[in-house]
């Protein structure tokens, strides 16, 4: 086997080798375990790019661990789809890294950079995985790290936050285990290729204990991509935790999306008997909850990270409903405005985060307050950062936007319902703008005379350099927006397209 | 009574008192609840591979039967992470309520009457 071919495990491998190696490097010299973490996330997203480019002559590639064939083995997946999650995961953590390096806030505890990696190593494991089972040990790395990360920094605020995120997700994990069991006690294997054949020849005995095991599964990546109504525990976590985390985390709720969109056309797809489709009728009401109980908290946030807590509900509601289409049109729309709305996501907690830094007591608290340094300059980060995140020109979430109206017309099934869909979306926008406007302008434009009368403290600027790199980002996935939904479209062919998979993965009938 | 009815009465239990204590109010019986309920699904796991008497899990050369060794690895699996996961919510739950000096779940103050603080740590009733 030559180096190539082992470029599908490279994302799991990178962060698995930085994380211990930081761990003991950092006990002695604290900057060169920044300087691993930063070297490996760099790596990362070269690798990233390259299973991107690999992955776009529409083959599916398999690695399987160990060499034990599938389904016996586990193995590892590179589609159109994977590749994307892989690229967005690496180009996010790195933005999020360089502001925690350059804000100081990986200095506040000892672990940032090892827990950092491990997340990453959950994450891209996640992204890549063909097996059920292993899907969820992923999980499980992702979020023991993701506790970690949570909680880096304490105090009273993450510690209350921290207890209920934990339980939350434990409970989740637990029935994650419970729809595993029912899936293998019915299908008797784990690969989710083999599974999906498997699920076609089951009798008719079986659809109703498939039809829980489909339900539970998708509930459990439901309370993951904080979908109403298992939201709750999303906007008290983000907006307590350390910014550069919370844009982190802006992709980990997108796991759970993911999930949904890689497991059920797979495995609930056409040819799973009566249970075909099962969790669909339920992901549009959902949907369109989420999304008005989103843009609903960002109109009455009391802090521009609450907000930009609930803008990400909001954005999983809008992409969700585009997801609830199951057609290539709808995926496409989907897979763009996935991209978008984490980007848009990161970029708001990192802009609350700039205010914060500028405004000492006041921190980011939608109430007036002294004028406070470079305040022009934040002001119009914040507008793009609005801008991006509610969908409106120019940037990519109206494209976004637009695509999910455009696609949702013709879903078929959907005549008596595009309508109401609509008119969540339009909505929930005009909530979103102005509830974005009503922070922006307490902040921006309201100045209360200093107390003392002192000089606005100076901040050194370098804390915008990450909030601009993303906002950069936006404005290049709106100019590229032709390449990315015709990378979009394949990769939604793919998704829908499940026997390719099969094939893939088990070899040739 | 059949086994099977055994083991699914004794996980639907689990469930049933996993459920109700981590719908509580207080950490450490949230935590208890956990343990109740990953106890239940370890037990669902490992049944899912169907219960088979006296039968050998691997290779044997005088066996005509064999019983499902992948359900016993995915429990050996599940019990490893959860009972890390447990440990740390243990860990957690401690150090909010050292640090916040509350033990509720949703982390409200305790009520800081003196009737309530000379008799709270003994009472483990629910709290508003």
């Amino acid at each position: 086997m030559s180096l190539i071919q082992h470029l599908a495990i490279a994302p799991v491998v990178i962060p698995a080798l930085a994380a211990p190696f930081a761990v003991m490097v950092m006990r002695h010299k604290r900057t060169l375990g920044t300087a691993i973490s930063l070297l490996s996330c760099a790596a990362m997203l070269i690798a990233a790019l390259a299973l991107l480019a690999q992955a776009g002559d529409g083959t599916i590639r398999t690695y399987a661990l160990g060499n034990w064939p599938a389904p016996f083995g586990i193995v590892l997946v590179v589609d159109r789809l994977s590749a994307i999650m892989l690229t967005l995961a690496a180009t996010v953590s790195l933005i999020a890294l360089v502001h925690a390096v350059l804000t100081g806030a990986d200095r506040k505890g000892w672990h940032f950079h090892p827990l950092f990696q491990f997340q990453l190593l959950g994450l891209n494991g996640a992204f890549l995985t063909g097996d059920l089972f292993n899907l969820f040990v992923f999980f499980e790395v992702l979020l023991i790290a993701s506790y970690g990360l949570m909680l880096h920094g304490q105090g009273p605020a993450r510690l209350k936050a921290g207890v209920q995120y934990v339980v939350v997700n434990i409970v989740g994990s637990s029935l994650f285990l419970i729809a595993l069991g029912l899936l293998y006690a019915l299908t008797g294997t784990l690969n989710m290729a083999d599974m999906g054949l498997r699920v076609a020849a089951l009798g008719p005995d079986d659809q109703g204990l498939l039809r829980v095991a489909a339900l539970l599964l998708v509930s459990v990546f439901a309370l993951k991509a904080a979908i109403a109504p298992l939201h709750l525990w999303l906007p008290r976590t983000y907006a307590v935790t350390t910014p550069a985390v919370a844009a982190l985390f802006a992709i980990m709720t997108k796991v759970g999306v993911y999930s949904i969109i890689r497991v059920v056309p797979q495995i609930f797809g056409d040819g799973a008997g009566a249970a075909a489709w099962a969790p669909a009728p339920y992901l549009l009401p959902a949907a369109a909850i989420t999304a008005i109980v989103g843009f609903a908290g960002v109109f009455v946030a009391r802090s521009l990270s609450e907000q930009a807590a609930y803008a990400v509900i909001g954005s999983t509601g809008t992409l969700l409903i585009a997801v609830a289409g199951w057609q290539a049109d709808t995926l496409t729309a989907a897979i763009y405005y996935l991209v978008h709305s984490t980007l848009a996501g990161a970029a708001l907690f990192l802009v609350a985060d700039v205010v914060a830094r500028r405004r000492a007591s006041f921190a980011d608290t939608a109430s007036a307050g002294p004028v406070f340094c470079q305040q022009q300059t934040v002001g119009l980060m914040f507008m793009a950062a609005a801008i991006a995140a509610t969908g409106l020109p120019p940037l990519s979430g109206f494209i976004g936007k637009l695509l999910i109206l455009e696609s949702i017309v013709d879903t078929p099934g959907w005549q008596s319902v595009w309508g109401w869909a609509w008119g969540v979306i339009l909505a929930t926008t005009l909530i979103g703008v102005i509830g974005f406007a009503r922070t922006g302008s307490a902040i921006f434009w309201k100045d209360i005379p200093p107390t003392d009368g002192a000089e606005p403290a100076v901040v050194s600027s370098a804390d915008m350099v990450a909030p601009i790199i993303t906002l950069a980002l936006l404005a290049a996935w709106s100019i590229g927006a032709g390449a990315g939904t015709a990378y979009g479209a394949a990769a939604a062919d793919q998704i829908l397209d499940s026997a390719s998979a099969v094939r893939a993965v088990l070899g040739e009938p | 009574m059949t086994l099977e009815f055994l083991v699914a009465s004794a996980i639907g239990v689990l469930v049933a008192g996993g459920i109700y204590m981590v719908l509580r109010g207080r950490t450490f019986q949230v935590v208890l609840g956990l343990t109740l309920f990953s106890y239940a699904v370890n037990l669902f796991l490992f049944a899912s591979g169907r219960l088979t008497l006296n039968a050998p899990p691997i290779l044997s050369e005088t066996a005509t039967a064999y019983t499902d060794p992948l359900p016993q690895a995915l429990v050996l699996t599940a019990i490893v992470i959860t009972f890390g996961m447990t440990a740390f919510a243990v860990v957690l739950a401690l150090r909010s309520f050292l640090e916040t000096g509350s033990d509720q779940v949703d982390g409200d103050d305790a009520p800081s009457t003196p009737a309530n603080d000379a008799s709270g740590e003994t009472t483990p009733g629910p709290r508003a």
